[in-house]
């Protein structure tokens, strides 16, 4: 055991972790963190988009020397059937600001730096070290951690978990359940790479600018997932994801997925002579709101993926984990400058925070979204996409049919589909869903 | 007993990528390793250093990257580390590097206490021309200990080692006097995962960082690219293999028929070749 006793153990060096452990170490107290993989990111899948808000408000001058790939400019969203995508496509100059808000990262490298910062600010970080369990006293409050290196005992007044969706450290604990599969996904991602300016070409991008591309529809054979392609500067990350669930009632594979992702007509010419260099797969929260655990205890908090913080519509999920992060450290620290112990009750304040912060109410917003997309998979990714994608080629077709025709037609194969009442009814719940 | 263990940080070999054009390793954004054959001198001092006593220095020379390497040394438990880092040290060749790390060794003595044994491995994957460890130990005047598979025997008192070193013929027992240079083989030990004490402590540690100055380097036109007679004519990349893969239909023959067909037609000076020498038989 180690004698040497810590203000907090962050477990895990992720956005949420390393958040977590930046700012309880820039305020002051002795913190050390515990990274499984080699170093921090090495073993991260993130596609991945940075909101750089969320990082500002901790690192302000992070532009200097994070690794940053593109400064988004432009977000396209395709709803997808076999041979065509019907697409909305927003570009702005307005986004080839002084201070850009998105940027695509290569996590291996970004959490690297970020996990610099972590040191720097004077936490003690420990990599290849993964921790087997929580220790708790006779009183079942958690007082340090079990790593797997010899005499691994370390003790602290409070952990902070961040330790990824799995989070079998905490159901380990008894301090939640393992998530659900109807409330994770599972995505695979290739990473291609081609020369910049082969890149900036295919996706109509000039110097550092990037583009995301966001796709559902039929490429997911009609259960609830999404594909995304992000132009980095010498790669183009490429995945897609659908919830366990659906994997495991359809049979389907995600490799099988991905493949006939990348082989559509849409998508296969953007990615045309790249050589892959890597490919991987990871578990995202899906569940939003009301698959959030219990986030704090006697010891404890949880934050990022580990409590299942991921805002799916929007495809946020580690400004989430920053925040959480963050918040829990500032909490902590409340706590600790009151020179209070850290009991449930007084951690309940990272929690107040939370839900005073935008990713609670975010997750409120749209907590019956997961369950509506769910049970509706069929009608969402399969039945719409493929009428729209119809309606669209009816409508730019130039074949001599009368207009009102064409119209009667389209209207004709939505209401076969899905009847009016079926029309109205997803309409309805939609709304509902997204008010 | 002091243990100097000289480590190189290498391009890790899984991922290494050779430039198109000049055809050299790509060092850039590749990540790096300890030299795997490093590992199994550094596990050896380790081990020596827990039965006999001491300590054990790691020593690299490198760009200021190279402390990477150096830490995790120190996370396998290593006593201290030291990193010779000047760009005077620069495009050194395995001359140069010895000449280097003879300096950083002497000092490291004057410094830290006598060095009794310098372990290196083998030879690097980078390099591969397992010249680095015989020249500091001619420089520093040890005895040389080369691809030693097991040390056998150390006695402090009557300053004298037996090791097992593997030779051509086959294994070899010698005795030499200390202080002296091992070399050491793959395969010969299992490097350890430090306890947590050793994992804080690096994490905590700062590496002794050296320049050529520092480390007392005597006459700087020895070192790096002025020191490096070896000049390298031409680099070539193996030409990729552009065989590619063949499915046999069997077409209800016995398989391995059909597959030996196959091969010989691909291949008809092989059948020929086969059949000259089944004659001898």
């Amino acid at each position: 055991m180690i004698e040497e006793r810590f203000d907090a153990i962050v477990v895990g060096a992720g956005m949420a972790g390393n958040a977590a452990a930046f700012t309880l170490a820039n305020r002051g107290l002795k913190v050390l963190q515990i990274e499984r993989g080699e170093y921090a990111g090495s073993k991260n899948v993130q596609g991945a988009i940075l909101y750089a808000d969320m990082l500002e408000k901790m690192i302000p001058n992070f532009r200097e020397d994070a690794p940053l790939e593109r400064h988004l400019v432009e977000q396209r969203f395709w709803m997808m059937d076999e041979r065509a995508h019907t697409g909305l496509h927003y570009r702005s100059d307005d986004f080839n600001e002084e201070r850009p808000n998105r940027y695509t990262i290569i996590r291996a490298q970004f959490d690297r730096w970020f996990s610099s910062k972590v040191q720097e600010a004077g936490a003690i970080v420990l990599c290849e070290t993964t921790v087997k369990e929580l220790i708790k006293d006779a009183y079942g409050r958690v007082i340090g951690v079990l790593t797997d290196r010899d005499g691994g005992e370390v003790h602290a007044d409070v952990v902070v978990l961040a330790e990824g969706v799995n989070g079998l450290l905490g159901t380990k604990a008894d301090l939640r359940e393992i998530p659900k599969p109807e409330n994770v996904a599972l995505a695979v991602k290739e990473m291609h790479f081609l020369p910049r300016e082969t890149i900036e070409s295919r996706f109509n991008l000039k110097g550092d600018e990037g583009t995301v591309i966001e796709a559902a529809g039929t490429i997911s054979r009609g259960m609830a997932g999404m594909g995304f392609i992000y132009a980095n500067k010498e790669s183009i990350s490429v995945g897609i994801g659908c919830l366990v669930s659906d994997f495991q009632k359809t049979g389907e594979t995600p490799y099988d997925l991905l493949e006939r992702f990348k082989r559509h007509p849409s998508v296969a010419p953007l990615l045309e002579g790249s050589e892959v260099k890597e490919y991987a797969g990871h578990l995202i929260p899906e569940g939003g709101y009301n698959a959030v655990p219990k986030l704090y205890g006697d010891g404890w908090v949880v934050v990022g993926d580990a409590a299942q913080l991921n805002n799916f519509v929007h495809r946020e999920g580690s400004n989430l984990a920053m925040t959480s992060g963050r918040l829990a450290a500032e909490a902590i620290f409340q706590v600790k400058s009151r020179k209070d112990p850290m009991t449930a009750q007084n951690l309940s304040l990272y929690k107040a925070m939370l839900d005073n912060s935008f990713v609670m109410k975010d997750l409120k917003k749209y907590k019956d979204m997961p369950g509506l997309l769910h049970i509706q998979s069929q009608n969402f990714f399969l039945t719409y996409p493929q009428l729209v994608s119809k309606a669209m080629q009816n409508f730019v077709r130039v074949d001599g049919t009368p207009k009102v025709e064409k119209e009667k037609v389209t209207l004709k194969s939505f209401v076969a589909a899905r009847s009016w009442a079926g029309l109205f009814g997803d309409a309805i719940k939609f709304a509902r869903a997204w008010r | 007993m002091h243990i100097v263990v000289c480590i190189k940080q290498v391009p890790d070999s899984a991922q290494i990528r050779v430039h198109p054009v000049t055809n050299t390793i790509m060092r850039q954004g590749v990540p790096t390793i300890i030299n795997p054959y490093d590992l199994f001198a550094l596990e050896e001092a380790l081990r020596l250093r827990d039965k006999f006593g001491g300590e054990v220095t790691a020593l690299t020379m490198g760009p200021p990257s190279a402390e990477d390497s150096l830490r995790k040394a120190l996370t396998f438990g290593a006593n201290r580390a030291v990193l010779l880092t000047d760009r005077f040290f620069a495009g050194a060749d395995t001359l140069a590097t010895s000449y280097a790390l003879a300096a950083a060794v002497r000092k490291i003595g004057a410094t830290y206490g006598d060095v009794d044994i310098v372990f290196t491995g083998k030879q690097t994957i980078d390099g591969d021309t397992a010249q680095v460890g015989p020249g500091v130990g001619k420089r520093l005047d040890f005895m040389q200990l080369t691809y030693v598979s097991k040390v056998v025997a150390l006695d402090l008192a009557g300053r004298c080692i037996d090791v097992e070193r593997r030779s051509e013929g086959g294994v070899q027992v010698l005795r030499s006097r200390l202080p002296c240079l091992i070399t050491m083989l793959e395969g010969t030990n299992e490097v350890r995962r430090g306890t947590m004490v050793n994992a804080l402590s690096a994490a905590r540690a700062t590496v002794v960082k050296w320049s050529a100055q520092d480390a007392g380097v005597e006459d700087i036109s020895k070192c790096g690219l002025r020191g490096s007679p070896t000049v390298v004519k031409r680099v070539f990349a193996p030409t990729p293999r552009a065989e590619k893969a063949a499915l046999v239909e069997p077409a209800g023959r016995p398989p391995a028929d059909a597959l030996i067909d196959e091969i010989f037609k691909l291949r008809p000076k092989l059948e020929a070749d086969m059949f000259e020498l089944a004659r001898g038989f």
